[in-house]
C-alpha cells in the first residue's frame, strides 16, 4: 500500500462496498454442493484491502455485507457482518508491505495468500461462531462447522480470484521507468 | 435500485418519521431482540411490529418474495440446530422432559422445542422491522440518518456512495458478462470444472475492477476539488428536523432496550425458564 489522499480512501470504501454488494448479491457461481454458491466477493475484498489498506478493508466488508443482508430483508446477521469486517481488517494489515501498483511477484503472492488464510481463519473460525454463540446462543458444534466450511470455501476463492486480480492489476499498471527516451 | 432496496412511497405515520429516528429505532430494537431470550418479550415484539406494518400501509404482496425466502432460511437453520444439537435446550433449561424417543441421539424434548421456538421468535422479532425500514426509508435519506445518529460524515458519505453506485456497477457487470460470454467464456457448471469457472470469474471481474478504479479516481478528484473533508461537519440536503412522532418512537425503543436488559436480571440470566 502506498500513501493515498483520505478522500480517495472514502470513495474507495463506497465503490468497493458497492462492488462487494453486487458480487455477493447477484453474481452466483454454482458450486458442486447443491444450493450453495461461491462468494467471489472475498477475492475482491482481499484485492481492495491490499490496495487501500486496513481501514478500507474493514469498512468495505462491513458496509457491503450489511447491505447484502439488508437487501434480503432477513435482518442483519451481525455476527457474520462483523466477521467479514474483521477479515477485511486483517487482510489490509497483512498487506501493508505489498505495493500492488509497483509489483506483484512470487514474494508478494506468498505474503498475500498467507495473510488471507489467516484473515479467513480468524473471521470464520473464531469471530463468527463465537458471536453466533454469544448473540444467538446457537449450539457450538453447528456454528463451528458452518464457520469452517464457509471459511475454507472463502480461502479457496480468495486464493484464486484475489491473486489473479492482483497479478493482472500489477501487470496492467505502467512501471516506473518503463518509458525510454528516443534518440 | 428499486429491485434491491424497494422503497415504497407513502403517506403513513411511519413514512413521516425521519430516517434518523427510524434507523435509531431499528438499532435499539434489534439490540433488545439480540440481548433477550425471554419468551414473553419475544412474543410481544413480533406482534408490535405486525401492528406497525399495518400502520405503514405496506401490502403483503410487496414483501412476500423476501418473506418466503426468509422462511426457507429459517426452517433450514432450525433443522440444522436440531441435527447438530438435539439436547441444546436441555443444557440451557436444566430439565429433561422427553416427548418422543426418536432415533438414536435425536430425542425430542420439551426443552428443545421451547428453545427452538425462541430461535424462531427471534427471527420474527427483527425481520418485519428491517423490512419496514427498507420499504419506508428513502435510500438518499439513509446516509444523512447515519450521520445524525453519530457515525462520522465521511463514513456516511461512503455508504451514500455505495448506494449510489450499486445500480451502475450492476449494469456494467451485466454488460461485461454478456460481452465475455459472446466471446466464448463458459460459466455453465455442466461444461467446466470448478477451478476453470473460478478463473473465468476472475477474467470477468477484471474489466469491472479497472473501470471501478478509474471511477474512484474521478469521483475522488471531483470531491477534493469541491473541498470535501475540509470541515468537521457538513449539512445534508435530505435531512429533516425531528418532530413529536420521532421523539415518541425513540423514547419507546429506549424503554424497550431497558426492559430487555432488566429482564436479564429479573430472570437471573438470558432465558425465561418455564420448566422450574
Amino acid at each position: 500500500m502506498n500513501k493515498k489522499s483520505p478522500v480517495v480512501t472514502i470513495v474507495a470504501i463506497g465503490i468497493g462496498a458497492a462492488l462487494f454488494f453486487v458480487l455477493g448479491r447477484f453474481v452466483a457461481i454454482p458450486s458442486p454442493v447443491p444450493n450453495t454458491t461461491i462468494s467471489i466477493q472475498y477475492g475482491l475484498l482481499a484485492f481492495m484491502a491490499a490496495l487501500f489498506g486496513p481501514v478500507a478493508g474493514i469498512l468495505i466488508a462491513f458496509i457491503g455485507h450489511a447491505l447484502i443482508d439488508f437487501s434480503y430483508g432477513w435482518g442483519i446477521w451481525w455476527s457474520w457482518v462483523i466477521a467479514s469486517g474483521v477479515a477485511g481488517l486483517v487482510m489490509g494489515l497483512g498487506a501493508k508491505k505489498i505495493n500492488v501498483e509497483k509489483s506483484f511477484g512470487t514474494k508478494e503472492i506468498v505474503t498475500f495468500n498467507i495473510t488471507q488464510v489467516i484473515a479467513h481463519l480468524i473471521a470464520w473460525g473464531i469471530v463468527a461462531p463465537v458471536l453466533d454463540i454469544l448473540i444467538y446462543s446457537e449450539p457450538a458444534n453447528k456454528v463451528f462447522l458452518q464457520g469452517l466450511v464457509g471459511g475454507l470455501a472463502n480461502i479457496v476463492t480468495t486464493a484464486i480470484v484475489g491473486t489473479l486480480l492482483c497479478v493482472a492489476y500489477a501487470a496492467a499498471k505502467p512501471k516506473a521507468g518503463s518509458l525510454k527516451k528516443e534518440n | 435500485m428499486s429491485s434491491v432496496f424497494n422503497y415504497i412511497k407513502g403517506k403513513s405515520p411511519i413514512h413521516a418519521l425521519t430516517g434518523a429516528s427510524k434507523l435509531l429505532v431499528l438499532v435499539l430494537w434489534s439490540l433488545s431482540a439480540m440481548t433477550t431470550f425471554d419468551t414473553r418479550l419475544l412474543v410481544a415484539l413480533p406482534i408490535i411490529s405486525l401492528l406497525l406494518f399495518i400502520a405503514s400501509g405496506i401490502k403483503y404482496r410487496d414483501v412476500s418474495f423476501v418473506l418466503n425466502f426468509t422462511f426457507v432460511f429459517m426452517v433450514l437453520n432450525n433443522l440444522l440446530i436440531f441435527l447438530f444439537s438435539p439436547e441444546h435446550g436441555v443444557t440451557i433449561y436444566g430439565t429433561r422432559n422427553v416427548l418422543w424417543e426418536g432415533f438414536g441421539i435425536w430425542v425430542v424434548t420439551k426443552e428443545q422445542l421451547f428453545y427452538q421456538l425462541n430461535v424462531v421468535l427471534k427471527y420474527l422479532a427483527t425481520i418485519p422491522l428491517v423490512l419496514l425500514f427498507v420499504t419506508t426509508t428513502d435510500p438518499s435519506e439513509f446516509a444523512s440518518s447515519l450521520n445524525r445518529i453519530g457515525v462520522s460524515y465521511k463514513i456516511s458519505y461512503s455508504v451514500s456512495l455505495a448506494l449510489r453506485y450499486i445500480p451502475d456497477i450492476q449494469r456494467e457487470y451485466k454488460e461485461i458478462s454478456v460481452a465475455q460470454q459472446a466471446r466464448g467464456l463458459e460459466l455453465d457448471k455442466k461444461k467446466e470444472s470448478l477451478f476453470k469457472r473460478l478463473k473465468c470469474a476472475a477474467t470477468l471481474l477484471f474489466p469491472l475492477i479497472v473501470s471501478s478504479m478509474e471511477r474512484i479516481e474521478i469521483v475522488a478528484a471531483a470531491m477534493e476539488l469541491r473541498g470535501f473533508g475540509k470541515n468537521k461537519k457538513r449539512t445534508w440536503y435530505s435531512s429533516r428536523p425531528f418532530r413529536k412522532g420521532d421523539w415518541i418512537a425513540i423514547l419507546f425503543s429506549i424503554l424497550l432496550l431497558a426492559l430487555s436488559i432488566a429482564l436479564n436480571f429479573i430472570n437471573g440470566g438470558r432465558y425465561y425458564n418455564p420448566f422450574v
